[in-house]
């Protein structure tokens, strides 16, 4: 893949979405253009156009093709950018994938019970706190005494849960709980991660991300 | 226990998604029902699938793998060798991908709407939105005999199925999937040919009336 490509990601900063792309293409070090959407407030027309059925970020166009899909994209920077001593994300081996895609899977469930801590109010909160727990638990649980979800290296799961730690801060103080107490291993794990440029750079400050969502819950009319 | 054992639901779309891709790759299983209407959940599948406790379940050598599109994806790398359901090209897998994502993420749910409901605004909505999402693929289709090209592919096992329960939404909800998506219907009598899917889909009435009526009474939803 010598030969001069076109690589641009459509992203907002505070997509987990998003930095899931970003993670995956500074391990695998491709150089692209980052170009920001306000999907707030400004869904413009590129993103209209290379995303037509969810009209969400990211989208990742290689040569003015769009792929959509945050774990699509990651597959697909996983399968083209390859050899040369770069960095694979999902094993060879057929069962290890399987376990990394279910797993991966699973994660985009926890960004849902996360949201019911800061967008909703009485009951609800308290059903996304305990969903929440729980989950990050039974990721603790399956990380074991592993440095990373994929073994040595970050992998595939890696990427799909670590963007998530940039939001532990808004849930923790819109929920009252504090992650790192119930689920000490996996932050560690984050940490460990966030030791990495490509993971570093990806993620935005947890304070910017929880006065973005003090922004949204006000935008949403959730009483504070 | 046999090598290749699927916990399956004779009802259940997703879990024909993974019988149409074990006979596309001409593999011998062994199919274990789940009665499901019985809200009896076996020690097998709550032993397989601890997570989410669903079916389908493949167990490959004692190894168990959930949830169907992962199960999909499972069958193609394990046996690589026949009957290729993604394309090569990293661009094309993509492409493949998305669309049948989109269609875990719309087609049931739309069609629950339809189905759970009475005759009111969320049934008109879930109509609306199925039909919607259902041109939407007819239109990635296009004038391709599958969604997989000349044969079908991983699109094709991930949609299909979910033609046994059109009747049930087409009879509750009163309208005609055939009238609005001509042409794709079209693609899954295409589809019937192949034994792989034929074998693997069930009679649509019988889904309407031992499946989607049952599950509506034992859930309340007239």
């Amino acid at each position: 893949m010598g030969k001069s490509e076109e690589v641009v990601l459509l992203n907002y900063w505070p997509s987990p979405y998003g930095m899931r792309a970003m993670i995956a293409l500074a391990e695998k070090g491709v150089q692209y253009e980052y170009v920001s959407v306000d999907v707030v407030n400004n869904k413009t027309q590129l993103l209209l156009q290379m995303n037509p059925v969810h009209k969400k970020v990211p989208v990742l166009i290689h040569n003015g093709s769009p792929v959509c899909e945050s774990l699509v994209i990651v597959q697909y920077i996983d399968e083209l950018w390859a050899g040369d001593a770069k960095p694979v994300f999902l094993p060879s081996d057929p069962y290890q994938r399987a376990q990394a895609r279910f797993w991966a899977h699973y994660i985009d469930e926890i960004f849902e019970f996360g949201r019911k801590i800061w967008i909703k109010t009485g009951e609800e909160v308290e059903k996304g706190k305990k969903e929440l727990v729980d989950s990050l638990k039974l990721m603790e649980s399956q990380l074991g005494d592993k440095p990373y979800f994929g073994g040595e290296e970050l992998g595939y799961v890696d990427i799909a849960l670590v963007p998530y730690y940039s939001w532990f801060y808004t849930y923790e103080q819109f929920g009252n709980i504090s992650i790192e107490a119930e689920c000490p291993k996996l932050v560690d794990w984050a940490k460990r991660c966030m030791k990495k440029e490509s993971v570093n750079k990806a993620l935005p400050d947890p304070v910017k991300v929880h006065d973005f969502v003090v922004m949204l819950r006000k935008k949403f009319g959730v009483d504070s | 226990m046999a090598e290749v054992v699927l916990l399956d639901f004779w009802g259940s779309p997703f879990g024909m998604r993974a019988r149409i891709a074990l006979a596309e790759k001409g593999v011998k299983y062994e199919y274990k029902e789940e009665h499901l209407l019985t809200g009896k959940k076996t020690p097998l599948l709550l032993e397989t699938n601890p997570v989410h406790k669903k079916i389908p379940v493949l167990i490959h050598n004692g190894k168990p793998i959930s949830e169907s599109l992962v199960i999909v994806q499972y069958i193609e790398d394990a046996w690589s060798d026949t009957a290729p359901l993604l394309p090569a090209d990293p661009y094309g897998r993509s492409q493949a991908r998305f669309w049948a994502d989109f269609v875990d993420k719309k087609i049931y749910d739309q069609g629950k709407k339809i189905w759970a409901n009475k005759a009111g605004e969320v049934q008109e909505a879930g109509k609306k939105e199925l039909i919607e999402s259902l041109k939407l693929l007819e239109g990635e289709l296009g004038e391709k005999p599958f969604f997989g090209g000349e044969t079908i592919g991983y699109v094709d096992v991930a949609l299909v199925p979910f033609y046994t329960w059109f009747y049930s939404f087409e009879t509750i909800g009163n309208f005609s999937i055939q009238a609005e998506c001509p042409k794709l219907i079209e693609w899954v009598k295409r589809c019937l040919e192949r034994e792989s899917v034929s074998k693997s889909l069930v009679d649509p009435e019988k889904v309407y009336v031992d499946l989607i009526l049952v599950l509506k009474k034992m859930y309340g939803y007239e």
